[in-house]
């Protein structure tokens, strides 16, 4: 049996976006395709509107289900300041997709703090990496007829660097799902996994 | 079959499995969804308590009569339920009796950081701690023979990293354990503690924890596994996971029974390794015990004290003692970046009487501009536990404070009592108010307080993510069952004040605040809403007429996260708007109103 190489991968995004949920799809694939799976995430109090982070780790054999700092392989970020919030976790030449889509907080409503441009988010993540995809997630889902499609869609562009087929795929995606969301989400899921051309930063 | 499970769904797995009979919890990250995995099976009897402390009594009842039972709480419910949990340890069980308490280290959700093996020593109880979820569910099984075995109960400790995380479990498809009858066998001995059997029960538990010490000796989750003999650690928990990737060539010895220890294991691993690092989370309750047998190590000389533990600082740990040489990897300094904190919920029925308070109490204050509100606060507001805690936050600034769950009530008494010259407010959430906020309100009648009381009834344990409680008339398993009214509580105990308001109805709160203020008497105020997260739509999605719109900012007041600013006119995400209207009825120049209205105003 040839060895599987270890993948680390930090999903990123706002409380509500559904990032637990497709950390979950991936945990399942990964498992049913015979790696070893760790995965942790943050919840309690961060389900109100907070900052979330998943860690999904896959290898022959994984101990710690946090990742140390500088060893992200992939960051799937579903918001664009929550993209920029774990740099330090990221591998040089990590792959980074994101979700073209700012959440302003509280904070920035009221003036008090400032959100960052496009310019000052890709800066901050080319300090550690050229491999960075903005993807138009939440317009994508929208257009698809329905926004909460976005982790979905998200799975979809990460499946390009992930060594699952679209069966697994879809057999994972159908097991979290309720049977009449599916279609919605296999047609997010294909958008998303073409979405890699020309999104490239 | 191979699962992929959280070390909360393998404890309840793993104890179904193990064949208990009872389960009961009261809800609290990181522990709540034990009971909600162990409730989906109807054939066993599952019940949200009251609080921890009735959730361990009620167990405990079970136990005497003969029935497996599980307990769960977070680490602060064992605060609520030492009691009880003392107690059983004095009298021993009938049928095993497993307590799941799962600390917080790093405060991830919880009012403060605690060490709860130190509850176990106090009450002579064996201590297991799984280090993922497949010895979560494995130890299950274990935790019940011991029990019995034994005649104590068992404490399972796990972590927020073990219950909220998922690894790979090895389910089997059953386990048969053999039906135990249900019945109680008199033994005033043993089950009434007066002073003279208490005095006869000491010293049994003493000599149950010789014997469980001599158990812990074989016990399969205590495990040498030598690697080199340079470096041995001894490491519980998730700390084993940090250690083994930080050290894959060092020895180690897991300890899957923290308490009482395998003494001879502990030696017996020292005469193998050169030098011993003790690695666990917060307290150094391995590493003192250790050096009580005269074995030198080393742990927290090394090892923070302080929050949860993780690769990265074992990594710095093994660079100071020398066990690791790779360089430090260059850190790029992280730019600042706006905080996103949690924060109340568009629609949440908690903003609007907030709202009310800190207007009040003169505290609403955009940034920038002047503070107005008084150096002393005519206004204390005293709070409690749940999602309504983040009204502490700005802009509403509306809490003062917050030490343990049902503390407001009896904190709101002691400031008036000492003769604070404020009108004091206690705030607290319905579950909250089951959970403990009775009694302190009893001593409000009985020692004739003047305060205001809130009780915020969005009829759900909201923040633990929507929990049944005795105010829903639902039980943990889903069927219809008894309903407390609080209103029935509250005038049952003789308060003669009581108001109840809409939450989503400001000039409602505000009068009946006033009412209250104006009184020379205790006042309760239930403010009734649904929460946003379970009714999604009040109304129709509210807009800003620009035309009509001055920018003065009052709206932005509310902390509602849909009202958000573009440039300096205040807009409404209409993706977030739950239609509740709270903005629209503070707004001075009556510029929001539903979406359907301003368009056909517009179009005028």
């Amino acid at each position: 049996m040839s060895t599987l190489q270890k993948i680390d991968l930090l999903m990123t995004g706002v409380g509500g976006q559904g990032n637990i949920l497709a950390s979950d799809i991936i945990g399942d694939i990964a498992l049913a395709a015979g790696y070893d799976v760790k995965k942790t995430d943050t919840l309690g109090m961060a389900q109100r509107g907070g900052s979330v982070v998943s860690h999904i780790r896959l290898a022959e054999k994984v101990y710690s289900p946090l990742i140390k700092e500088g060893n992200v392989d992939i960051l799937l970020a579903f918001e664009k300041l929550e993209g920029i919030r774990w740099t330090s976790y990221l591998k040089p030449g990590a792959i980074v997709i994101i979700n073209n889509r700012a959440v302003p907080p509280l904070s920035v409503n009221l003036g008090v703090e400032k959100y960052p441009a496009d310019e000052e988010v890709i800066k901050a993540l080319k300090q550690y990496t050229d491999r960075i995809y903005f993807v138009e997630g939440t317009r994508k889902a929208i257009a698809l007829g329905n926004a909460r499609a976005l982790n979905i869609y998200m799975l979809g562009c990460l499946s390009n660097f992930l060594p699952f087929n679209s069966e697994e795929w879809q057999a994972a995606i159908a097991k979290h799902l309720p049977e009449k969301l599916l279609k919605l989400n296999y047609n997010a899921f294909d958008t998303g996994r073409k979405e890699m051309k020309d999104v490239h930063v | 079959m191979k699962k992929l499970l959280s070390g909360n769904e393998a404890l309840a797995l793993g104890a179904y499995q193990a064949g208990v009979k009872f389960a009961s919890a009261y809800p609290g990250t990181p522990s709540t969804e034990i009971m909600e995995a162990i409730a989906r099976f109807k054939d066993i009897y599952a019940e949200w308590s009251t609080n921890e402390k009735v959730a361990v009594e009620v167990a405990m009842g079970a136990s005497y009569a003969g029935a497996r039972a599980l307990v769960s709480m977070k680490q602060v419910g064992l605060n609520v339920a030492a009691d009880p949990f003392l107690a059983i340890a004095t009298t021993g069980v009938n049928a095993g009796l497993v307590l799941i308490e799962a600390d917080d280290p790093g405060i991830h959700s919880s009012q403060g950081e605690q060490d709860n093996r130190h509850y176990a020593e106090l009450a002579k109880v064996p201590i297991l701690e799984p280090t993922d979820s497949q010895t979560a569910y494995d130890m299950m099984a274990y935790a019940f023979e011991i029990s019995e075995q034994f005649d104590t109960p068992v404490m399972l400790r796990s972590t927020t990293r073990i219950s909220h995380s998922k690894s790979v479990v090895d389910v089997k498809d059953t386990l048969t354990v053999p039906a135990r009858k249900i019945a109680f066998t008199r033994n005033v001995g043993k089950y009434v503690m007066l002073p003279v059997n208490a005095r006869i029960r000491h010293p049994i538990m003493e000599e149950r924890m010789v014997k469980l010490a001599i158990y812990a000796e074989t016990f399969p989750f205590n495990k040498i596994e030598m690697g080199e003999r340079q470096l041995g650690i001894i490491a519980n928990g998730i700390s084993y996971q940090y250690a083994r990737e930080v050290f894959p060539n060092a020895s180690f010895l897991k300890m899957g029974m923290t308490y009482p220890l395998s003494e001879k294991l502990i030696r017996e691993f020292a005469t193998k390794v050169d030098r011993i690092l003790v690695v666990e989370e917060l307290d150094p309750f391995l590493e003192d015990h250790i050096k009580a047998m005269g074995i030198k190590v080393d742990g927290k000389n090394f090892i923070p004290r302080v929050g949860e533990l993780n690769t990265d600082i074992l990594e710095s740990v093994g660079r100071k003692m020398g066990f690791i040489s790779t360089p430090t990897r260059e850190k790029i300094a992280a730019a600042d970046l706006a905080k996103r904190p949690p924060l109340l919920c568009p629609g949440c029925p908690h903003t609007g009487f907030f709202y009310v308070l800190a207007g009040l109490g003169q505290r609403l204050k955009l940034p920038g501009a002047k503070d107005k509100s008084p150096s002393e606060s005519n206004l204390v507001i005293a709070g409690d536990i749940g999602c309504y805690t983040l009204g502490t936050y700005p802009p509403l600034n509306a809490m003062d404070t917050n030490g343990c769950m049902g503390s407001s009530i009896g904190t709101a008494i002691g400031m008036e009592k000492v003769g604070l010259p404020a009108k004091i407010v206690a705030v607290i959430g319905d579950s909250t108010f089951l959970h403990s906020g009775i009694t302190p309100l009893v001593d409000a009648v009985y020692n004739q307080s003047k305060i205001t009381v809130i009780i915020t009834d969005n009829t759900t344990t909201a923040m633990t993510g929507h929990q049944e409680h005795p105010g829903t008339g639902i039980s943990a398993q889903g069927t219809p069952v008894g309903k407390v009214i609080l209103e029935d509580v509250v005038k049952g105990v003789g308060v003669k004040n009581l108001a109840v308001v809409d939450s989503f109805n400001i000039k409602e709160i505000r009068s009946a605040v006033k009412a209250a203020f104006d009184r020379e008497e205790l006042s309760v105020i239930i403010v009734r809403g649904a929460c946003a997260v379970r009714v999604p739509k009040h109304g129709e999605t509210r807009v800003i007429d620009t035309a009509k719109c001055n920018q003065c900012g009052i709206c932005l007041l509310v902390g509602c996260p849909a009202i958000q600013i573009n440039g300096k006119q205040p807009v409404i995400d209409i993706t977030a708007c739950t239609g509740c209207a709270v903005c629209q009825q503070i707004c001075p120049k009556q510029a929001i109103g539903p979406l359907s209205q301003i368009k056909s105003e517009a179009n005028k």
